[in-house]
């Protein structure tokens, strides 16, 4: 459980002159992000208009784009990408029963035992 | 009595009350969000081919509506950083950016996008009487190109009487561009800008119709789905909306005078949730718009 030293300090420390420094520095990555969610919007409305043979691969196409969209929303603005062990902890849990619920959904849909 | 950790973190764990009480909140999120968005999944796979509709939303405007989400995500971590580097009046102008762009977001859906659908009608027709209404379907066209087939005549309803009245025997109905004319290869797919119904009226008799609505929640399961969906992240909007609003106010202000870095943290935790919203966006974007 024990964070390096350095981090903790980071986040205990009122804002000084370093704290304040610390944020400017990402200041051009969020707006770096933002344009690169907006592109990406774009390309995903154009992609749904381009027909790759059929519509499952369309849905996968526009699946895998809102997926990159959505891991760099949480990386970056939600500062996944550096965060403290316990929110990884809760997160695991999360994914773990999201993705039960998601493999029961495809289980019943393909239905393994009576088929 | 003050209650511990609000500002400062715990030393063991690095974090501030609040920043792990949002994360097991949106955890529990993501559980909802989950199972609706399984539900869908369900729903789609087991609709007959063709069943499930194409097109029926207005491409731009939810375009337009994503932009201005990922824009306010932008601009409440703007706010964020602003206050973390004690820069109040730009934190001041962020959040009321934000502010507005979570309205509108609102005011599209509630004020054009959902009225447009509640007055538009939809009728699914018999499957022996879909020959009659060939000239409406081009179903003979489809099934050449091999596509799935259609089976619902949609357009504005001329006579809102027969929805309910037992003597009125038919509808008359504005078509559609694609019912109008559904022999014509441009209507294979779905445009990207939104065409309204034409002049051209159709008499469907009720007879020959196996169901019929407006577009509602109970029209089919796409709406049914996309009402519920929109509608439970549309009161997720209004909620940021409100914990936003109440940190801009003077309430806010007084806390900066007092703590700055509380009002940081309290602005970070509404900012993930933020966050969290935009994130499903982007999926029901994608699921119910474009595909």
């Amino acid at each position: 459980m024990n964070e390096t030293h350095d981090s903790l300090a980071a986040e205990t420390a009122p804002a000084d002159e370093h704290a304040a420094h610390d944020v400017a520095k990402h200041i051009r990555g969020y707006l770096m992000v933002g344009a690169t969610l907006l592109t990406f919007t774009a390309i995903t409305v154009f992609l749904s208009y381009v027909n790759f043979g059929t519509q499952k691969a369309n849905i996968a196409v526009a699946m895998l784009v809102a997926t990159f969209k959505a891991c760099l929303v949480a990386a970056i603005f939600m500062h996944l990408s550096s965060e403290k062990r316990m929110i990884y902890r809760i997160l695991i849990f999360t994914f773990f029963f999201v993705f039960g619920l998601f493999w029961l959904t495809y289980l019943a849909w393909y239905d393994p035992i009576t088929r | 009595m003050e209650i511990p950790y609000t500002v400062t973190a715990r030393p063991d764990t690095g974090l501030w009350n609040a920043k792990v009480g949002i994360w097991l909140f949106l955890a529990s999120e993501v559980m909802l969000f989950g199972g609706l968005f399984s539900a869908y999944v369900f729903l789609r796979l087991d609709a007959d081919p063709g069943a499930w509709p194409h097109g029926l939303l207005n491409v731009p405007v939810g375009t337009m509506n994503t932009a201005i989400l990922i824009v306010s995500s932008v601009t409440v971590v703007m706010a964020w950083a602003s206050l973390k580097m004690r820069r109040f009046r730009a934190y001041w102008w962020y959040m009321l950016v934000t502010i507005l762009c979570g309205v509108i977001f609102l005011g599209v859906k509630l004020i054009y996008e959902w009225p447009q659908k509640f007055e538009h009608f939809g009728a699914f027709i018999k499957k022996d009487a879909l020959e009659k209404y060939e000239p409406y379907l081009g179903n003979h066209h489809l099934a050449e190109k091999g596509l799935p087939p259609r089976t619902e005549i949609s357009g504005h309803l001329h006579n809102h009487e027969a929805l309910h009245d037992e003597n009125v025997k038919e509808y008359e109905i504005a078509l559609d561009p694609v019912n109008a004319d559904p022999a014509n290869p441009a209507m294979d797919r779905p445009h990207f800008l939104y065409i309204p119904p034409t002049e051209k009226v159709a008499k469907i008799e009720k007879a020959d119709v196996e169901y019929a609505n407006m577009f509602l929640p109970k029209h089919s399961a796409y709406f049914a789905s996309y009402f519920t969906i929109t509608g439970l992240h549309g009161l997720h909007v209004l909620a940021g909306v409100i914990v936003f609003t109440y940190l801009w106010l003077p309430v806010g202000t007084k806390l900066y005078k007092r703590n700055p870095e509380h009002l940081a943290n309290r602005v970070e935790v509404a900012g993930l949730f933020w966050h969290f919203v935009d994130l499903i966006w982007i999926y029901v974007f994608a699921l119910f718009y474009l595909l």
